[in-house]
């Protein structure tokens, strides 16, 4: 048994939410230089040129790289041998994504009733919470920092078994399509196959998450991706929709077993920052 | 390149077409969803608005707090089409200019040629450079909204690019 305050993970959340609103992961920066030596059409190029000089701003006088400094999504992976102690996880999590935005002077995006009052929590919270039991006597957070402009564009499509890799390939580039310039390309695409209504979603989620370098493991889901990304910059989307051959940065698949009658595809829009980040408490 | 003075009077719109980069120095007002909504009741009910519309600029953005020492916080465009439901009442009534990112409802196009205004486009995601050409930022209403107050900025050198001109022609469909 291993005991870990909850205190150490509010902590470590209010450094993390700050670290990734100013700093661009360095997974999604590599691929946006990339994407900038490749590009071929002029605009688009100049336009992937200002969104480096942006990060190298923000990084450097610690401005946050882009205003809407999102809704904090956290998911925790808990050892089954660890006991955390100090007190209500779920109030040290919100406790801890709070006190980063207050610090940070980050945005307050959150509203407490999303259907008649909206009125601002004023201090970015509620996260969203995702708690995970694994085995060891570690704690793995993870955290992103979700904008809306992409989340808005995101779709859940109830594909049935025979529509097949065509019908994912079709989904996923409706989506794309329809996001177009909204959701600030070049975009990351996260993409959930399998499981259920709900646990597709998590799973476009968890794809965000993923250091959009590595493809998956799986080496027909890898092909996939590829696939995907293929095609998502042959639409001629471009940076900010102005044209162009970078659309997207990354496409990340994940998947899980689903049932006889179902074939779920969520697909998960974020934009050009696709902030995230990893730390682990043991 | 193009460098235009606020306020956009109507003698200096006539020359800017769909995909012109711009810069933009001058006087401009922020609105977004929540200051949007609050505007469009005062308009309905015959109340006085916070500021003067005729030949305005509207900028759609929800900035971060100012940090101590910086003039400005983090100040990229939204996604203007969440705006579209409130924009042509606000283009009838005088705005010239609207400021935001990405497509426009056909009802917005036509106000936009209707009243010979503009609709123009700056870069999403680049917030730290773009507040960065904010030199001066001062409340003007519903301060109760947070970062969805509307403020009045002072831009200097602020690059847009003309979405949707006079014609009708749009950035996006060419």
């Amino acid at each position: 048994m291993k005991e870990i305050s909850v205190h150490a993970i509010r902590d470590a959340l209010t450094k993390m939410v700050q670290d990734i609103n100013v700093n661009y992961p360095s997974d999604i920066y590599e691929l946006l230089q990339q994407a900038n030596t490749q590009e071929t059409n002029e605009l688009a190029k100049n336009t992937l040129g200002i969104l480096l000089e942006n990060a190298e701003i923000a990084k450097q006088e610690k401005i946050p790289v882009c205003q809407d400094t999102g809704m904090a999504i956290v998911f925790l992976k808990i050892g089954q041998d660890v006991h955390l102690i100090d007190g209500d996880l779920t109030q040290a999590v919100n406790a801890g994504v709070a006190a980063g935005y207050e610090a940070g002077y980050l945005r307050k995006s959150v509203v407490d009733d999303p259907l008649y009052e909206r009125i601002n929590t004023k201090n970015n919270t509620p996260c969203i919470l995702y708690t995970e039991i694994i085995p060891g006597e570690k704690v793995i957070i993870e955290v992103a920092a979700k904008g809306f402009g992409s989340e808005n564009k995101s779709t859940l499509t109830m594909l049935t078994p025979a529509d097949g890799e065509e019908g994912v390939i079709q989904t996923v580039l409706e989506a794309i399509k329809n996001a177009g310039p909204n959701a600030c390309p070049p975009m990351v695409v996260g993409v959930g196959i399998g499981g259920t209504f709900d646990y597709a979603a998590v799973l476009a989620k968890k794809a965000l998450l993923r250091d959009s370098r590595t493809p998956n493991n799986n080496p027909a889901y890898a092909k996939l991706e590829k696939k995907l990304l293929q095609l998502a910059n042959e639409t001629g989307i471009g940076p900010q929709g102005f044209g162009g051959d970078a659309t997207a940065l990354a496409i990340n698949v994940e998947y899980f077993p689903t049932h006889i009658a179902g074939l779920p595809v969520a697909v998960n829009i974020s934009c050009h920052i696709t902030r995230h980040a990893k730390e682990v408490l043991s | 390149m193009k460098h235009i003075q606020l306020p956009l009077t109507k003698d200096k719109m006539k020359d800017l077409k769909t995909g012109d980069f711009i810069y933009l120095s001058g006087e401009l007002y922020t609105a977004r969803d929540a200051a949007h909504k609050r505007l469009f009741e005062m308009i309905q009910n015959n109340e006085s608005l916070p500021f003067d519309l005729q030949d305005a600029t509207i900028y759609y953005v929800g900035p971060t707090p100012t940090q101590p020492g910086h003039t400005f916080g983090s100040a990229g465009p939204t996604t203007s089409a969440r705006m579209d439901a409130y924009a042509p009442t606000l283009y009838d009534l005088g705005v010239s200019c609207t400021i935001g990112k990405g497509y426009r409802s056909s009802a917005v196009k036509d106000s936009i040629i209707k009243n010979q205004a503009l609709y123009a486009v700056a870069i999403g995601g680049a917030g730290a450079l773009l507040g960065k050409c904010i030199k001066k930022a001062e409340p003007v209403a519903f301060a109760d909204l947070g970062a969805e107050a509307i403020l009045k900025l002072t831009v200097e050198n602020f690059p847009i690019t003309i979405a949707l001109d006079a014609q009708g022609t749009n950035l996006y469909q060419r």
